[in-house]
Order: structure tokens, then C-alpha cells, then sequence
């Protein structure tokens, strides 16, 4: 460790040095002297500083960030910089000092939406980093080709990694690094893409923690929109067994926005798959969470907004029952965004087209609800809600508004006798078991008789 | 979901459970399954939870025949139906006919195991584990083993993951050809495409290896732990941490050197602080596997440099370690080790920046002194325990506090007791009311060590202010370290140095404070006997009965009660029930209910007592403990004749 650090001593000392007398020659210079230059600089860069320690070095922090400056200033400005041995250094210098592992969370119970987050110490000199790489991509010199030897597997999964950083602002970086490497790299897709898969399993599965997952979910969004058609399988899978199952996260609030415009992507590319969503989101409707039910009902909205008539019929049912369910929810604002379903106009011909199946599922709700809610923006929601459907189908409605009447009145008392029965059930039957094990202990072979004596228990009930 | 697609298939199942038998005793049964593809997953869940009585009430054959397919077709319900059904299978084999028919649970099971909720899954493997051994080895290998076979080739992660789980409960009953398969499925998953599979692989790595024969440790299993504890993810290297300290502990001394230290040393100096830190919080079962050699040679430098570490974590996580690591080091040359190589790097953790550090060191580091020695303590020790009581953090100076009995049996408390004293003065006069909450309840102990004499002359001032603290909990807490203090000091003790101070506070302007006197009164009245309570308290009570304040008054009534017992009947009845009635009669409502809630406990108190004073005269003489035992004593010894009786 001694001699590490010696090393390091010894490189930075030839770092200052140079840099000084080299500061401004980087402009006319010819060819040869420039790559020179930047190579020595892209070696200098690779020094690292303690920033923990806000005052220790200030000289050589200073240095090194007008060399990266420097590094940045010519990438972006200056053609034919980018020649082929300057591949490994570049990639060398982003990677010493990008990739590290994130220190631990100073709060372990980081809250993304109520604290503040940790800002990454380093960030006067990571920035600069980031942006050289980004810069180096979009370079009009960046070859994929030479690229490729030195940005391979292994650096892609250290750079998604990096995104579970609590800085939003390398995250931001992060996003379009990795959004360029999709673009221009096209070997490592099908590998990014498998990674990021693991990510979010272990996020759902393991964890629940992963800062980075609205910006990938962002980069996914648009990667969505470029699959080709029809869908692979292993798309369709990531779809049905990543994207559905990341709406359970306790999380969903801060990355719901982009999971949402992936959802909606998917649907849009191919409209088969949208019986398998509906269905999911139905299977994973939050049960407590009220604001987790307003945001999935956003997202309903939001795909019933492109969805296919066809398809519509198809998921009608289960999705009505739901939002009957949703409209009769004590919380209000649950209540009022699935009511405003009916304000939606293309949802309102889809609920028109299919009025004769719709109305009866969710009749019951809006009849019961309008008597008996505590809030007046509902009850005046649903009256127009009733209102519309009067004026659909006044038949219809006429019908079962008179066959709600006499349910109701026999509705009360089967209910009853079904609990009763239970109840005695699970009384009888706990008493059965105990009985039974104690006879057992006693005697094994007298299965027969003690199975027949729990038939005569439960003929007494 | 499922109850909206299931029905046809039950119906079938439900008909031919309950209809085709025209066997109306299955009735509720039949009940209990239409429940089970109810819309309301809270029905569905509770008929699942009630399966063993219907399987119990259908026979081990039906349960067999309809019942198990019917369940293995469920496997599309909601996460919370699918893990009462995981667990309610482990729970089976009787009910499907004893241990021959066990293998039926398996295809349900194996679905299970299958699903994306981790908490599902992990309920079928347990389950899945359990019933193995109801296995005969011959159907471990025709039903179980392909089971697991089948789970680790799976398409998805998910069985691959609950495979990793089954290998180590088969494999020690099984052929050798399938032994040789085994290893080689896990060897499979142990580089698995997937880190969620080598995650699993590697946390269940020290279990296999447990099973496995020496030479397939020595040759597969190493191999194996070399490769997951230099995988590519942290999340994957740090969980093959625990699994080298299991493997360490099955290999001969010899085989250590080579096999399994390399990769430890390689662990503990991982770029990741994820597998530093697991290394560290593993370091006395690593110490426990690997011997006093190697802990000697290698163990004690790693150690320095945990302590060391650049991140917070590990070195908290180490600091954590320091004393069990002492204690566990080799007689011979522990006190060597510890005053050369470790105790340097505990001074230094004294001054730490991060306050979690100095924390978990200060919770453990005063248990050197037991293993140092007198000495050493006093020279080396107490500088640092000194240090770290004047320490800013209050955590620290309370982790320090709170173990000052380990040091109290090498050198006595009183070399400390000089720092000891503006430390707790302090901590009881912190901002914080729950640092001042903490220290009180230290007290009892550190009077305890101190002596009466060190306390009377330095304490005891503080354990009356803060009877007077503005925080109700202070109050509480004070009042309670009170009744605590009298218990070791004695009544007399409690008679002439907190009776008066407290009684004093009744006059005070402050109804709180007058307040607090009723509550010092509650609580100090039993620990300090009748004489005491009905001479000096209870005078001050009826005095404050005729408090301005209504809170004071129905507070009279309430202590009234609370010391009814340890007062003699007479009293009872000629002084404590004429303030009742009056206080019964007062204008306040709450004043009234609480008198009158006292008068009808004190009536049934009179009555309990004076039979019972009358049967045995010792009662009178042996106060509020006699009475309160002698009650329950008479009352356990009748219980048992009287069921007794009704058994005969």
C-alpha cells in the first residue's frame, strides 16, 4: 500500500509539471504534439484526490480540473483529436475515476422523496469526467469500431451499477452515457439490456433499493420504441415479468412516471400485449395504499387512452369490477380519479360501445355509493356518472335500478347464514383437529375411525 | 384473479367432492371449498388456511386424488393465498397418508417454488425441506431428486434460486450416481448466468458443504468458493464471506493454509466496503474456525486493518468485534497481541470522526479491562474509558456508563468515579430528554457500585431535580429510579434523605410538581413499608385533597387507592374513607369517578383483609407482601384441587 501511494505521489508530481508548461500550446500545436499532449493529460487525470478533505491539495484538485477542462474544450471543439491509441487511455482515465464502489447511505432509511440526497464529494472533477465521456461519444470521430475492444461487458455493468448513486446529477450524466452506448455500440444491447433486467429483479425481489431505476426505466422507454416487430419473446417476458412486477415496489412514486410511459410504449408497439398488462396491474392493485391507487388508476387512464377497441372488450370485465371497487373506496381521491374515467372521451365511446356490459358491473357501486358517501365532489361526480348512463341506455338503467331494489332486500340474509356457517365450521373443525391428533398420538392405526367420527361431527352442524 | 378463472375446474372438483357421494355430512366442507375460488381473496385465504380440515374431512385418498391437482391448478392466486398454501403443505404428510405417500405434496410445491414473490418461493423450499425427510431414500431419489433436477435446469431465475436450497437436504441420502449429479447441478448454478442464482448458490454454499464428503469439499466445493468470492458483483462475494467461514471449519488445520486462507485475505482487503464490512461482522467465527495459528499469523493484521478501514461501516463493524476478537485470541500470547497490535488501533478509534464508530467501540471496549487485568487497565484502559466519557457524543458516554460493571470488577469504581461524576451530570442536563431518560436508567446500577455515601453526597441532587424536569417522561422515569434506589438502600435511607424532599414538593406553586409528589407516593409507599406511608405520606395526601386544582385531587383518589394496600384496616376504615367520600362529593367530575372507583376497590380491599387478618395474625405483622402473596397462594392452591375434581 506504501509503494501505491508513492507512485501516486510520484505521477502527480510529473502531472504538475507538465500541465504547466503545456497550458496553452494544446490550440496550434502540431498533430503528433497534440495527441502527445493529451495523452500525458488523460494520464495526469488518472490522479486521484481526497475530497473528503475539503482543503488538502487544493493546488493539484486545481490542476487536474483545468486539465480535464482542457481534455473537454478540445474533444468538443477540435476534429481528428480522437485517433486509435487514445482509445485505451481515454477509457482508462473515465474509468479510474468513475468507478468506484458508492459509499454507504449516510441515512439507512434514505426516504428519494422526503430527504435530501448525498451529493458526491468529487463531483468538481466528476463532472468534468462525465463529460469528457459523453463528449467522446457524441464526437464525430467516435468510432464504435475501436471503441468496442475497450467499452465492453465487463464497463457497462461497473457503469449501471453507478446508477444506484444518491447524486441525481451523476445520474443525470449516467442516463445519456448509457443512452449513447446502447445507440452507437450495438454488440452490447442485448447485454445491457439483460443486465438492467437483473437490476430490477433484484430491486422487486431482494432489496428495494436502487436509486437509478427511473433513469433506466427512462433509457428503456425509448429503447422500447425502437423494437422491431413482431415482438421478441424475450421482450414480451421483460415486459410481463419486470415492468408489470415493478409497480409492487413501495417506491413506485418516484420512477411511476416513466414506468408508465413504457407500459404504454409496449401497448403501442403491439396491441396483443394488452390484456397481459391490464391483467397485471389488476393482480398488483395496491390493497392499502391509497396513493398508489390514484397513480395506478393514472395509469389506466392513461393506456385506456390508446387502447384497442378489441382489446378493450377483452379486459372489461376484471377492469370495471376494479374500478367499481376504486369509486366506492372511503378515500376520496381514489374515488374522484377513477370517476374521472368518465370525462375521458375516448373512454367514454369504448364505455358507450360496451354500455350493456359495463353498466351492470358497476351500477351496483354507483347506486350504493351515491347514498352513502361522505364527500360531495363524489356524490356529485357520480350523479352525472348515473346521469350519462341514463342517457345511453335509459332502458337499461330503468332495469337495474328495479332489480338493485330486490337484490338488496334478498342479498342480507344469505350472507348471514353463509358467515353463521363457517363460523361454526372453524369452531367444529378446530375442535376436530385437536381431538384427532390427541387420538392419534394414542393409536395409529384407528385412522378409519377417528375420519369417521369427524363425519358424524360435521353431519351435526 | 384466479376466482374469476378457476370456477370451472373447481366446479367440477366441488361436485364431485360434495354432489356425486350424495354425502351431505361434506356439506360445510363443500362450504370451505366453494370459499377457496371465492372473488374475496380474505375468503379464499381463510379457506386455505383451513385445508388440513379439508383434507382431513375428504380422507387421505381424496385429498390425494382431487384435492392436490385442484391446488396445484391454484397456483395463479394472489402471493398472499399461494404462502398460507406453501405453508400449510409442509404441514401435510399425514394427511395424505403417511410418509408413502409424501411425493404427492411435490407437485403442488414444485409450482410454489417456482413463483416471482421471494416470500412464496422461500415458504415452498422450507416446506419442500421439511417433507424431504419424510422421503424413504428410495423415493428421495424417484420423486425428490428429479424435482430438484427439474427446478435447477428451470428457464427463469426463480427456480433455479429455489433449487440452490434442496441440493444439502437430499444429497446425503442418496446413491453416489446421483450424488455425483447433484454436485453437479449446484456446481452449475454456482456460475449461473444470473447474480440472482449465485446469490442464492453462494449463501447456501457453506450448508452443501456441511453434507458434502472431505475429498468433494476439498475438490468441489473450493473451487467453487474461490470463483463466488471473486465474482463480479459485491452483492455475490460478500455472501461467499459466511459461506468460507463454514468451509473453513470442515477442512484439517493443514488444508487451510492453502485452500481457504488466500481467498479470505482476499476478501478482507475487497475493493467493495460491502464485503469488508461482512468480513468484519464475521471475524469471531472466522477466528472460532480457522485456529489460534492462523489467527496469530493472519487474522490479527487483517484485523488492524479493519480497524483501520477507510469506511465508517467496516470500522464500526470491527470496532463491534474487539473485545469477543481479544477474548477468543490464544492464551499464550493474547495479552502480547492485544497490547501491541490492537489496543494502538483502539486508541485511535477513541477519536474517531464518525460517532457510530466510537459508539460500537464504546459499547464493548470496557470488557478488555477482564481480560487485561488490573494493571494494564489502570495504565493502559482507563485513559481511554476516560476519554471516551467526556466524549461529545452522548452515545458513546452512555455505552461507557452502561457497562461500568466490567470494570468494577478488575479495578473498582471509584478510580473512575472522579470522571465519572461531570460525565453523568452532564448526560442528566442534556438537551435531549431521551439521553436524560437513559442515564436515569443507570442510576439504580451505578448507586449500586458507587456506594450510599458516593451518592448521597453527589447524586442525589440529581435524581431530585429531575423530578421536576419539564418532561413528563423525565418525571416518570425519576419517579420510578426512586423506588428503585429505596430497594437497595433501604427504607431508613429512603426515610431520611428522599421522604422529606419529596414530601416538600406538595406545597409547591406548581401543580405538576405538587402532582409528582402523588406519583413519588405511588411508587415509594410498598418499598417503604406501612410505618413509613401511613406517618409520614398519607397525612400529605389528605392535606392534598383539598388541592385547588382538580388534577391534584382526583390524583389524591387514585393514590388513595394504589396505597390502600400496604395500609392497616383500621386506618382503611377511619381516616382514608372519610376523604374518599368527601373527595366522591366533589364538584369536579373526574374527581368523582375516581373516588368512587377507589371506594369500591378499598371496600372490597377491607373485606378481603379482615378475614384474613383474623385467620392468621402473622398478616399484620409481615404488611403488603404477606397480604399480596398470601392471596395469590390461597387462590393457586385451590385451582388445581377444584380441576382435579371435575377430570375425576
Amino acid at each position: 500500500k506504501g509503494s501505491l501511494r508513492n507512485q501516486k505521489w510520484f505521477s502527480y508530481c510529473i502531472a504538475m509539471k507538465t500541465l504547466f508548461w503545456n497550458l496553452n500550446i494544446t490550440k496550434n500545436a502540431p498533430v503528433a504534439e497534440i495527441h502527445d499532449l493529451f495523452c500525458k493529460k488523460l494520464q495526469q487525470c488518472c490522479v486521484l484526490f481526497d475530497f473528503l478533505d475539503c482543503v488538502a491539495d487544493l493546488k493539484g484538485k486545481e490542476i487536474k480540473r483545468a486539465a480535464l477542462n482542457e481534455l473537454v474544450e478540445s474533444v468538443a471543439t477540435s476534429r481528428g483529436v480522437l485517433i486509435e491509441p487514445l482509445y485505451p487511455e481515454a477509457i482508462k482515465m473515465i474509468s479510474v475515476n468513475i468507478f468506484r464502489t458508492l459509499p454507504p447511505s449516510e441515512n439507512p432509511e434514505f426516504d428519494p422523496e422526503e430527504d435530501e440526497p448525498a451529493l458526491e464529494a468529487s463531483w468538481p472533477h466528476l463532472q468534468l469526467v462525465y463529460e469528457l465521456f459523453l463528449r467522446f461519444l457524441e464526437s464525430p470521430d467516435f468510432q464504435p469500431s475501436l471503441a468496442k475492444r475497450y467499452v465492453d461487458q465487463k464497463f457497462v455493468l461497473q457503469l449501471l451499477e453507478l446508477f444506484d448513486s444518491e447524486d441525481p446529477r451523476e445520474r443525470e450524466y449516467l442516463k445519456t452515457i448509457l443512452h449513447r452506448v446502447y445507440g452507437k455500440l450495438l454488440g452490447l444491447r442485448a447485454y445491457i439490456r439483460k443486465q438492467i433486467n437483473n437490476i430490477f429483479l433484484r430491486f422487486i425481489y431482494e432489496t428495494e433499493r436502487f436509486n437509478g431505476v427511473a433513469e433506466l426505466l427512462e433509457i428503456l422507454g425509448s429503447i422500447i420504441n425502437g423494437f422491431a416487430l413482431p415482438l421478441k419473446s424475450e421482450h414480451k417476458q421483460f415486459l410481463v415479468r419486470v415492468l408489470i412486477p415493478l409497480h409492487t415496489a413501495k417506491s413506485l412514486s418516484i420512477f411511476h412516471a416513466q414506468l408508465a410511459y413504457c407500459v404504454v410504449q409496449f401497448m403501442e408497439k403491439d396491441a396483443t400485449v394488452t390484456e397481459h398488462i391490464i391483467r397485471g396491474l389488476l393482480r398488483y392493485w395496491p390493497k392499502t395504499c391509497t396513493q398508489k391507487e390514484v397513480m395506478f388508476l393514472g395509469e389506466i387512464e392513461e393506456i385506456l387512452d390508446v387502447i384497442e377497441p378489441s382489446q378493450f372488450i377483452r379486459v372489461q370485465e376484471p377492469l370495471f369490477k376494479q374500478i367499481a371497487a376504486c369509486i366506492s373506496s372511503p378515500h376520496f381521491q381514489v374515488a374522484e380519479r377513477a370517476l374521472y374515467f368518465w370525462n375521458n372521451e375516448y373512454i367514454l365511446s369504448l364505455i358507450e360501445e360496451n354500455c350493456q356490459v359495463i353498466l351492470p358491473l358497476v351500477f351496483g357501486t354507483l347506486y350504493r355509493v351515491s347514498k352513502e358517501h361522505w364527500n360531495q365532489t363524489i356524490i356529485s361526480l357520480i350523479y352525472n356518472v348515473l346521469k350519462t348512463f341514463m342517457e345511453m341506455n335509459s332502458k337499461l338503467f330503468d332495469d337495474l335500478t328495479s332489480s338493485y331494489k330486490v337484490e338488496k332486500q334478498k342479498l342480507l340474509p344469505k350472507k348471514w347464514s353463509l358467515h353463521t356457517r363457517i363460523k361454526l365450521l372453524d369452531e367444529r373443525s378446530s375442535n376436530i383437529i385437536e381431538i384427532n391428533i390427541y387420538k392419534k398420538t394414542k393409536n395409529n392405526n384407528n385412522n378409519i375411525k377417528w375420519i369417521g367420527d369427524i363425519k358424524r361431527e360435521l353431519k351435526s352442524l | 384473479a384466479s376466482g374469476a378463472q378457476g370456477p370451472a375446474l373447481v366446479e367440477g372438483v366441488g361436485l364431485g367432492m360434495a354432489g356425486a357421494d350424495s354425502d351431505d355430512s361434506l356439506y360445510p366442507i363443500a362450504v370451505l371449498i366453494d370459499e377457496l375460488r371465492n372473488e374475496d381473496v380474505q375468503l379464499r385465504l381463510n379457506s386455505i388456511k383451513k385445508l388440513s380440515t379439508i383434507a382431513l374431512a375428504l380422507g387421505v385418498e381424496r385429498t390425494r386424488t382431487e384435492l392436490l391437482p385442484f391446488l396445484t391448478d391454484t397456483i395463479y392466486d394472489e402471493d398472499e393465498v399461494l404462502l398460507a398454501l406453501a405453508e400449510q403443505l409442509g404441514n401435510f404428510t399425514m394427511l395424505v397418508g403417511g410418509p408413502e405417500y409424501v411425493h404427492c405434496l411435490l407437485p403442488p410445491l414444485e409450482s410454489l417454488a417456482t413463483v416471482e414473490e421471494t416470500v412464496v418461493r422461500d415458504k415452498a423450499v422450507e416446506s419442500l425441506r421439511k417433507i424431504s425427510h419424510e422421503h424413504s431414500p428410495v423415493d428421495l431419489e424417484v420423486h425428490f431428486e428429479p424435482l430438484v433436477k427439474r427446478l435447477a435446469s428451470g428457464d427463469w431465475f426463480t427456480s433455479r434460486t429455489s433449487a440452490c436450497g434442496l441440493f444439502s437436504v437430499c444429497y446425503p441420502r442418496v446413491s453416489s450416481t446421483v450424488k455425483a449429479e447433484i454436485r453437479q447441478h449446484f456446481r452449475t448454478l454456482c456460475s449461473d448466468d444470473t447474480p440472482m442464482v449465485r446469490r442464492a448458490a453462494a449463501s447456501k454454499l457453506g450448508e452443501f458443504a456441511k453434507v458434502l464428503e472431505l475429498e468433494y469439499v476439498k475438490s468441489d466445493i473450493i473451487s467453487l468458493f474461490t470463483a463466488l468470492a471473486s465474482d463480479e458483483q459485491d452483492s455475490v462475494r460478500l455472501l461467499a464471506v459466511e459461506a468460507g467461514v463454514s468451509i473453513a471449519t470442515l477442512l484439517p488445520q493443514e488444508d487451510l493454509e492453502t485452500l481457504v486462507m488466500p481467498t479470505l485475505r482476499q476478501a478482507a482487503e475487497d475493493k467493495s466496503w460491502r464485503v469488508r464490512y461482512m468480513v468484519a461482522d464475521k471475524f469471531s467465527d472466522l477466528q472460532k474456525a480457522v485456529g489460534p495459528e492462523i489467527t496469530k499469523n493472519d487474522l490479527v493484521p487483517a484485523f488492524q486493518n479493519l480497524l483501520k478501514d477507510c469506511e465508517a461501516e467496516v470500522r464500526a463493524a470491527a470496532a463491534n468485534k474487539v473485545k469477543e476478537f481479544c477474548e477468543n485470541l490464544p492464551e499464550d500470547s493474547r495479552e502480547t497481541i492485544i497490547m501491541t497490535h490492537i489496543l494502538p488501533c483502539v486508541k485511535e478509534l477513541v477519536s474517531d470522526t464518525n460517532q457510530h464508530v466510537k459508539s460500537a467501540l464504546a459499547s464493548v471496549i470496557m470488557g478488555l479491562s477482564t481480560i487485561l487485568g488490573k494493571d494494564n487497565t489502570v495504565e493502559h484502559l482507563l485513559p481511554l474509558f476516560l476519554a471516551q466519557l467526556k466524549d461529545e457524543c452522548p452515545e458513546v458516554r452512555l455505552n461507557i456508563i452502561s457497562n461500568l460493571d466490567c470494570v468494577n470488577e478488575v479495578i473498582g469504581i471509584r478510580q473512575l468515579s472522579q470522571s465519572l461524576l461531570p460525565a453523568i451530570v452532564e448526560l442528566a442536563e442534556d438537551a435531549k430528554w431521551r439521553v436524560r431518560l437513559a442515564i436515569i436508567e443507570y442510576m439504580p446500577l451505578l448507586a449500586g457500585q458507587l456506594g450510599v455515601e458516593f451518592f448521597d453526597e453527589k447524586l442525589n441532587s440529581l435524581c431530585m431535580a429531575w423530578l421536576v424536569d419539564h418532561v413528563y417522561a423525565i418525571r416518570e422515569a425519576a419517579t420510578c429510579n426512586l423506588m428503585k434506589l429505596v430497594e437497595k438502600f433501604g427504607a431508613e435511607w429512603a426515610q431520611n434523605t428522599i421522604v422529606p424532599k419529596v414530601l416538600g414538593m406538595a406545597n409547591d406553586p406548581n401543580y405538576l410538581h405538587r402532582m409528582t409528589t402523588l406519583f413519588c407516593i405511588n411508587a415509594l409507599s410498598e418499598v417503604c413499608g406501612q410505618e413509613i406511608t401511613t406517618k409520614h405520606m398519607l397525612p400529605v395526601v389528605f392535606k392534598m385533597s383539598n388541592d385547588q386544582v382538580a388534577n391534584v385531587r382526583f390524583n389524591v383518589a387514585k393514590s388513595l387507592q394504589k396505597i390502600g394496600p400496604v395500609l392497616d384496616s383500621n386506618c382503611l376504615q377511619t381516616e382514608v374513607k372519610p376523604v374518599l367520600e368527601k373527595l366522591a362529593s366533589d364538584q369536579d367530575m373526574d374527581v368523582k369517578y375516581f373516588a368512587q372507583e377507589a371506594i369500591s376497590v378499598e371496600h372490597k380491599l377491607r373485606f378481603l383483609l379482615k378475614p384474613l387478618q383474623s385467620v392468621s395474625p402473622i398478616m399484620s405483622v409481615d404488611r403488603n407482601h404477606g397480604f399480596e402473596s398470601n392471596k395469590t397462594y390461597n387462590k393457586t392452591k385451590l385451582n388445581p384441587a377444584a380441576r382435579d375434581d371435575t377430570l375425576m
